[in-house]
């Protein structure tokens, strides 16, 4: 087996830079749908509780490197569907994914010119950001905090950012090597 | 007049304009939600596009769990099976007794000329999954309106109360169960006949007996079951036992913790029970406008 597609992610100060593929919007649909039914599978209860949010850390990459491709409509539409599918509270993760797009809008230019620990710190500030104002949401509807844990799936998703960094381009890259003559 | 130019790239509305747009969007959604209950439509037909994701994204662990119930051993099932046979037999002498009680209850309740109460009717419900959202305490069964699912029924395992069902899918339905924050049973203790009501906590999977006098006669292990007097829950199903009291003179009421009797964490079969009982209407009281109610509210 060959695990080339799954580089170690590059780890330094400069920003990775690759040329790839053309992206089509087919494809950015499908690893949005993807992310989506990885946030829907059930899991134990404590494995649910920490599970990282994928459509966010999705529409976090889609918007950094392609920030022309993906809109506001279709992540407040991904937000109102998962406070359905989470049977939270109407509207809340659509706020929080709109919070998300603006952050990560605002700092698309910026993290690309990070290396991927630096890009971790961001996309960890934008998650617990979203985070943030999905718990605000709630204690003013009167729910009480939930604990510690709360936090952990935005942690785990930043730290999964290298991950879906390699996996979103497999498609992406070119197949012939351009050394090869 | 001046004139701007046109702009180079078309971009559309700025960041800014866009972001304030939709979140006033979701605000709007948010209060509309939490305030007045509106979007029941709404999220019953998304919920109609989310639910063959769900079943898709199910497939795997419901995979996982057929090869795991294949390789059960033939000394577990052996045991399952002693254990249910002394559990029927069991059981069937208890049916007997209650069938002779039931029938021998009916004679005097037509000799006292009592309203029957009417036999309730049972859905068969299997939890599916417990719910996302951290912030209460749900789970998801497999029935919905398709099947009679109606909000607001009572699910009961073969322990106690589960919950109370809260929201209603086509195909699925949402149980908030006992130990929900704003989850409320109306209760009557076995041992003494004291009523009251039971709140969930939230963030523990207990229960709170609240505004219990000090000197209120419970004692642990009491045992707390449905009064039935909200006509939701059928009366007498059990709903926790007590298993902390405090006691402090300083306040008004004691601190009552009690643990659900029936399992609240783990997955299984549970019963929706419909609200057959008719209640009588709430007695309406004709406020005369008059000296008397402005005497009184002085």
């Amino acid at each position: 087996m060959n695990f080339d597609w799954l580089r170690a992610p590059p780890i330094g100060r400069t920003a990775p830079q690759e040329i790839l593929l053309p992206v089509k919007a087919r494809y950015i649909a499908l690893t949005l749908l993807s992310a989506l039914v990885l946030d829907l599978f059930a899991l134990p209860p404590l494995l649910q509780q920490i599970r990282p949010d994928f459509i966010a850390l999705t529409l976090i990459y889609w918007v950094v490197y392609h920030p022309r491709r993906v809109g506001f409509l279709p992540a407040w539409l991904l937000g109102l569907l998962m406070d359905v599918a989470d049977g939270s509270l109407f509207g809340q993760h659509a706020l929080a994914y709109a919070v998300l797009m603006y952050l990560a809008i605002l700092l698309h230019r910026r993290i690309v010119m990070f290396g991927m620990r630096h890009q971790i710190v961001h996309v960890l500030l934008i998650l617990v950001a979203s985070q943030l104002i999905m718990l605000g949401v709630r204690l003013m509807a009167g729910a009480d905090f939930p604990g510690a844990l709360y936090f952990v799936p935005g942690f785990l998703g930043a730290g999964m950012w290298p991950l879906l960094f390699n996996v979103i381009r497999v498609p992406l890259r070119p197949r012939s090597d351009p050394d090869a003559v | 007049m001046e004139y701007s130019p046109p702009p180079f790239f078309k971009r559309g509305p700025s960041l800014l304009t866009r972001f304030t747009f939709f979140s006033i969007l979701s605000v709007v959604l948010l209060v509309a939600d939490a305030r007045f209950n509106y979007l029941v439509v709404l999220r019953q037909g998304i919920a109609g596009v989310v639910y063959p994701l769900q079943r898709l994204s199910s497939v795997p662990s419901a995979v996982a769990t057929r090869i795991g119930e294949f390789f059960v051993t033939q000394s577990q099932l052996q045991r399952d099976n002693d254990q249910l046979r002394r559990q029927e037999l069991l059981d069937t002498a208890a049916l007997q007794v209650g069938k002779s009680l039931e029938s021998e209850n009916q004679h005097l309740r037509q000799l006292l000329g009592l309203r029957e109460r009417l036999p309730r009717d049972f859905i068969a419900a299997e939890i599916l999954y417990s719910n996302r959202d951290p912030f209460t305490r749900r789970v998801v069964v497999d029935r919905g309106f398709q099947h009679g699912v109606k909000a607001g029924q009572a699910v009961v395992d073969e322990a106690g109360v589960v919950g109370q069902v809260t929201r209603v899918f086509p195909w699925v339905s949402e149980v908030t169960l006992v130990t929900d924050k704003e989850q409320a049973i109306p209760i009557q203790s076995v041992r003494s006949g004291l009523r009251g009501v039971t709140f969930g906590i939230g963030y523990d999977g207990t229960l709170e007996l609240r505004f219990m006098p000090v000197n209120a006669d419970i004692q642990n292990g009491d045992l707390l079951v449905t009064s039935g007097i909200d006509g939701t829950y059928p009366p007498g199903l059990p709903v926790a036992v007590v298993s902390n009291i405090e006691r402090n003179a300083a306040y008004a009421f004691a601190r009552i913790t009690c643990t659900p009797a029936a399992s609240v964490t783990s997955f299984g079969q549970v019963l929706i029970v419909s609200t057959a009982d008719r209640l009588p209407e709430n007695p309406v009281t004709d406020e005369e406008p008059g000296p008397k109610a402005k005497r009184a509210k002085k």
